[in-house]
């Protein structure tokens, strides 16, 4: 089974982002970038898919600059064969990242096209679906649990109040929900092996930009708590407000 | 739980490769998501974690800086130092576990050991299939190990050790115990040698040491060996006098260096967000002058004793590094810690003697750290004798 999965470089979910100071940026100093949480569990059910094949590769993808090269490390560190490089900047709209994902992943062989079902940090849960319909490939995202029969594959999927169940015929892509499995940690001799692996550069041109940046801005600022009293005997208190003030219940 | 997001006021982080940044982040992830969520209860208990042993050995924590060969994963000893460091940001009862396995079982067999004695046992303990814990201390010799009492006589294709051994981490858990015995006169610290000592042999008996009031989340026992008998190939062949044991504490002190960092990076971070929380007289406590002045004081510590670790690490990589060089290190970083930790309950007030937050739990471990491989005052002598070319201990 060949799988290659795509991942991106984001901000650590714990980062506190600062406004650049063009208004339309953020302020990179001093955030630590990871393998996109949604991507992690991509790179997992690959890992158990060629596993659980006996054969394949797991081949992970990016669109990016240099720095990419530790996300993609990331993952080779998991356990993934082998890691392409797309020299080139994402656009922040989905369709111009297919676009050059789909073009990169059309040149290659594969079974399975894995992907978090979103981004962490432009959150626009896009790309998945965009590069499947690019190449004309069904495609299940949210997904919580999967199965691959010789060229049948069930996947399971969340979907609002309830779950789903899906079919299709490989090759195909799934797009991964936290909750389809749960990802390993890199071992440390993995760590050591991801600098010896493949990790091909492929120079592919910055993403086509199909929206512009107007402005970005910081949620507003929170106001304090109330604190209503403490033990059981504050529990009538917060539940009028709860009911009254905050319409919570 | 929160991820931590580390100290490093220096940007110390660029003095590292992506690799060792990649295998501490690794830990720092587990440690965050699977210790300390189990930490405290474990330490009101007064238990040991074993649960964690396996997914340590699965990282491949045990004898980490070691060959390949013996199914270790050969980082260089900074990266080493950073699983350490780690650790013990968790709990110095979980990196002594694994300063044992690595720098006083794992090493010895690798440094004194047959061919044969690596192949048979450190994969093992790389997996932790086997357990191992390192008995040098006795009773009436703790700082001073070259007067020990504990005799190994030769009889036919055995040897037969009797003696007692004290504040034995991992004694009780231990498949295998490296024992340091006497096997000529006991004025002669030259006739000690190491053996491995597995555990089920008749005349073996560990206990618990009762009543700790520190690194409660560790195993610490006494040994009696009562003409327990080994085989012969159960001498560690390279061991030769007291150089020996020490070697061995001495790459354990190295990891200690490094651990010290953690446990005060953890206490500093407890102690910034307390700062920036706790309102008095209308205001946080941040913002007062004496907090201030003392949350700089630990930071500024800190960050010395973090350059000192990498500073540490690169010369033993470079294979430059001198024992007295770590005894200062040890010294130092574990003092800082000592202090961060003590001046972070402080600042935390009366939260600050609860298991609940981490100062008071690291503060009462970090006194086993500052005794244990060596006190502070016998790691300045080593350094003051090197200075000075005068031994201050005999
Ligand atoms: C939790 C814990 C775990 C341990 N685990 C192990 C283990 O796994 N294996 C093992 O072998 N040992 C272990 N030890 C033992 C430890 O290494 C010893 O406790 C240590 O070496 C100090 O010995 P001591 O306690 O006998 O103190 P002593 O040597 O009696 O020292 C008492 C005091 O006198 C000072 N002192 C001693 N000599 C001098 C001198 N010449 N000049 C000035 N001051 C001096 C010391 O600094 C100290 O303050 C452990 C100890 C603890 C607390």
């Amino acid at each position: 089974m060949n799988i290659i999965v795509c991942v991106k470089r984001v901000p650590d979910s714990e980062s506190r982002i600062v406004l650049g100071g063009d208004g339309r940026s953020i302020d990179t100093q001093g955030i630590k970038y990871v393998l996109n949480p949604y991507d992690e569990y991509a790179v997992e059910e690959a890992l158990r898919l060629k596993e659980g094949a006996g054969a394949g590769s797991v081949t992970v993808m990016t669109l990016g600059g240099e720095e990419s090269k530790e996300t993609l490390r990331t993952a080779l560190a998991m356990g993934a064969d082998q890691a392409v490089l797309l020299k080139g900047h994402p656009s922040s709209d989905g369709l111009g990242t297919a676009e050059k994902l789909a073009a990169a992943i059309k040149e290659r062989e594969y079974d399975v096209v894995l992907f978090g079902k979103q981004a962490i940090d432009d959150d626009n849960l896009q790309v998945p679906a965009m590069v499947a319909e690019l190449l004309q490939l069904p495609c299940a995202t949210v997904v919580v649990a999967v199965k691959i029969d010789g060229n049948k594959v069930t996947a399971e999927r969340e979907v609002e109040g309830g779950h789903e169940i899906v079919e299709f015929e490989l090759p195909g892509v799934i797009a991964a929900q936290k909750g389809l499995n749960e990802p390993r940690y890199p071992s440390l001799k993995g760590i050591m092996a991801a600098k010896k692996k493949p990790l091909e550069e492929v120079d592919v041109g910055d993403a086509e930009e199909r929206l512009d940046f107007i402005e970005l801005m910081n949620p507003p600022e929170r106001a304090a708590g109330e604190i209503v009293g403490e033990g059981p005997d504050a529990v009538p208190e917060l539940v009028r407000r709860l009911r009254e003030k905050a319409k919570a219940l | 739980m929160a991820s931590f997001a580390g100290v490093d006021y220096y940007d110390t982080d660029s003095l590292l490769s992506e690799e060792e940044r990649a295998v501490r982040d690794t830990i720092r992830a587990w440690v965050d998501e699977r210790l300390l969520p189990v930490i405290s209860r474990c330490y009101a208990e007064h238990r040991f974690p074993s649960e964690l042993i396996p997914q340590m050995a699965e990282f491949g924590v045990f004898g980490a800086n070691m060959p390949e060969k013996y199914g270790c994963a050969e980082l260089n000893n900074v990266a080493y130092g950073l699983i350490m460091q780690e650790l013990e940001r968790g709990d110095s009862g979980i990196r002594s576990f694994a300063s044992v396995q690595s720098s006083l079982v794992m090493y010895p067999i690798l440094e004194f050991g047959s061919e044969g004695q690596r192949m048979h046992w450190l994969p093992k303990l790389a997996k932790a299939e086997v357990v191992g814990c390192y008995g040098l201390t006795e009773p009436d010799y703790g700082s001073d190990p070259g007067g020990l009492t504990t005799r190994a006589v030769k009889d036919g294709n055995e040897w037969v050790i009797s003696g007692t051994k004290m504040w034995i981490t991992n004694g009780s858990i231990a498949d295998i115990a490296i024992i340091w015995a006497k096997t000529g006169a006991l004025d002669d610290p030259g006739s000690i040698r190491g053996f491995v000592v597995e555990t089920d042999r008749d005349g073996y008996v560990a206990k618990d040491q009762e009543g700790k009031l520190s690194l409660l989340a560790s195993d610490t026992s006494e040994i009696s060996l009562q003409e327990v008998r080994v085989p012969s190939e159960n001498l560690l062949p390279g061991s030769s006098g007291l150089t020996s044991p020490l070697m061995c504490l001495n790459q354990a002190r190295y990891g200690i260096a490094w651990g010290a960092v953690g446990a005060a990076m953890a206490c500093y971070e407890e102690a910034l967000s307390y700062a920036k929380n706790r309102v008095q007289f209308d205001r946080v406590i941040a913002g007062y002058q004496i907090q201030q002045i003392r949350l700089v004081e630990m930071l500024t510590e800190i960050t010395k004793a973090q350059l000192l670790a990498i500073q540490l690490g690169r010369l033993k990589d470079r294979g430059e590094l001198r024992h007295t060089q770590v005894s200062m290190a040890k010294r130092n970083n574990v003092n800082v810690a000592c202090e961060v930790a003590r001046e972070a309950r402080r600042l935390l007030g009366a939260n600050g003697i609860l298991l609940e937050y981490q100062s008071m739990r690291h503060m009462a471990n970090l006194e086993s750290v500052y005794t244990y491989e060596g006190t502070h005052d016998i790691h300045g002598l080593i350094v003051g004798e090197e200075i000075t070319g005068i031994s201050a201990l005999r």
